[in-house]
């Protein structure tokens, strides 16, 4: 009686291991952690080399309160002379490591991250395909972003009228001028 | 020249530089001069001085072909005279501009094509070159200038040159150069400051101009030394062995898109090329956050320049394995995977399947730097 009790219990933690073999990874699923993510999604788009800190810290909180999941996106402009689709090794050198150092920030603090890139004729360009691609609940702009590089006033505007999404502005504070930069990069990213 | 069968085939030496005005031509005029003084027959093929008096001063002394007269669309043109230089057959011919494009009309399309008819005559050549101009180049130079460079000539053309010589000269030496009336007429020093010659610009052209004749001289030693040594069967693949390039497999799920940030870093500093490699399972479907990732990624890799590649396979190793020999990979990053359970951890990892199975193949395994301690918090 005992042996076959052993028996089955064996068979039976056989089975379960062969099935944890087949569904655990590299061929099975997605990891837990990435498969509960949050529907909620909090667009931070920039186009220069840094963000203000406050626009993050912002993110952050929001993301918190409503268990959402922060999309940083870099905004690359494309020359006239280049096609729409071409590589920008250049500006990727500046955004890149400004996605990685949001990321890891972010990562750092419990709150989910999904980076984009969007691509376009001029920031606001960029950023309106990126919005017609996807669906974001919130957007977090900083209004002191270099409109040379980055969205003008204007463009801000045009994010109030057109965006599907709640916008939020940050103004810009003359007593906060902290930043984050690539150089917040942890390694030797 | 040297004996032999092919040694018929004159020589070509190209003086490369990052942007107008950097002493090119003077160099390659004071090459000539030198040549000449040893007691060989020297001949301009083409001098083009765009008005420069050092340019000209520098050509005095040397025979000089004359060009040919060409009409097109009811205008006079010069074009360089193909045939009185392989009629005149100086040792050595100085053609300046290698990535010119000829009038319409003549013999070749392009000033290389005819370049390679001196050299077929056994004549030696000096030209010259801007980086701009290399067609590999031209899109990575135009995203940094924002000008376009329309006269673009094949790497390869570059790669077959005997020798090539960087004239390098720092950004504010140049600009001193332009500001001095050196390098263009003085009513079109102040369009240029204000354009191509911006400081920025030039260190960038710099730094490009730098590596490329840097990858030159690395590649032609490596084949230098296969060919001189026994290794005659390894040199037939050389061309893989000269470059390095890097595979990065990915997943669906936005962990990955840091896994090809960082891949896209070191492949910037190998000036390597970046393949990323997604091993789809056959019959599995994905779920709507997948597609979407996989759409972010596939966006990522266009931004970056890197190749995405998508393979359906039960095995991702037998996969990876079969793109790393096609792709010619010779680094192949990974994510750092998840804790095996249940009897998956007796699997090998598949890091170490990878690397038994890919010799001579670097695999790394990319860390998620935020979990590492002292990430600062804001």
């Amino acid at each position: 009686m005992n042996v076959a009790v052993l028996v089955l219990v064996a068979c039976v933690a056989a089975v379960l291991g062969i099935a944890a073999g087949y569904w655990l990874p590299p061929h099975g699923r997605v990891p837990a952690g990435v498969r509960e993510r949050s529907e909620r999604r909090i667009l931070l788009p920039f186009s220069g080399q840094e963000i203000s800190r406050r626009s993050f810290e912002a993110a952050v909180r929001l993301a918190k309160a409503e268990n959402a999941t922060i999309m940083p996106a870099f905004l690359a402009h494309v020359p006239m002379s280049l096609p729409l689709e071409s590589a920008l090794p250049v500006q990727c050198a500046r955004g890149m490591p400004l996605l990685e150092a949001i990321e890891q920030r972010a990562s750092s603090l419990g709150i989910p991250v999904d980076s984009r890139v969007g691509r376009g004729r001029s920031a606001r360009d960029a950023l309106r395909r990126l919005l017609e691609q996807e669906h974001f609940d919130r957007i977090i702009i900083n209004a002191d972003e270099d409109p040379r590089v980055g969205l003008s006033y204007e463009d801000l505007r045009w994010l109030l009228q057109r965006a599907p999404a709640e916008i939020m502005i940050l103004r810009p504070s003359f007593r906060d001028e902290r930043r984050i930069s690539m150089d917040a990069v942890s390694g030797h990213f | 020249m040297v004996d032999g069968p092919e040694q018929t085939r004159g020589r070509l030496k190209v003086f490369i530089g990052m942007a107008a005005g950097v002493g090119k031509t003077v160099r390659m005029l004071q090459e000539g001069h030198a040549e000449q003084e040893a007691g060989r027959d020297v001949a301009i093929g083409l001098l083009e001085t765009h008005g420069r008096v050092e340019t000209a001063r520098a050509a005095e002394g040397l025979a000089l072909i004359p060009r040919r007269r060409m009409r097109y669309r009811e205008t006079a043109l010069e074009e360089m005279d193909l045939p009185a230089i392989l009629a005149r057959r100086p040792e050595l011919c100085l053609i300046d501009e290698l990535a010119h494009s000829n009038i319409p009309g003549s013999a070749h399309a392009k000033r290389h094509e005819d370049i390679e008819d001196v050299l077929a005559a056994g004549i030696d050549v000096l030209s010259t070159l801007n980086v701009q101009h290399l067609e590999s180049l031209n899109d990575h130079i135009t995203e940094l200038s924002g000008v376009r460079v329309r006269e673009t000539i094949p790497d390869a053309i570059l790669g077959r040159a005997d020798e090539v010589v960087l004239i390098d000269l720092t950004p504010e030496a140049l600009l001193d150069r332009l500001r001095a009336g050196k390098v263009y007429p003085a009513e079109r020093i102040d369009a240029a400051l204000n354009n191509f010659f911006r400081i920025e610009n030039l260190s960038a052209l710099r730094e490009v101009a730098l590596r490329q004749v840097a990858e030159e001289v690395g590649a032609k030693r490596l084949t230098t030394e296969l060919v001189g040594s026994r290794v005659e069967s390894l040199a037939a693949d050389a061309p893989q062995a000269v470059g390095e390039r890097l595979l990065a497999l990915v997943e669906p799920y936005p962990g990955s898109q840091r896994l090809v940030r960082r891949a896209w870093r070191s492949s910037q500093r190998l000036g390597a090329g970046l393949d990323l490699l997604w091993v789809r399972r056959p019959g599995r479907a994905l779920s709507e956050d997948q597609e979407r990732s996989l759409k972010a990624l596939r966006q990522l890799a266009s931004v970056l320049g890197a190749r995405m590649l998508e393979e359906e396979s039960d095995d991702v190793a037998d996969a990876v394995v079969e793109v790393a020999a096609r792709r010619a990979s010779t680094y192949i990053l990974v994510g750092s995977s998840r804790p095996a359970r249940g009897l998956a951890r007796l699997r090998t990892p598949l890091p170490q399947r990878l690397m038994a199975r890919l010799p001579g193949v670097d695999v790394r395994i990319v860390a998620d730097r935020a979990q590492r301690p002292g990430v600062e918090s804001p």
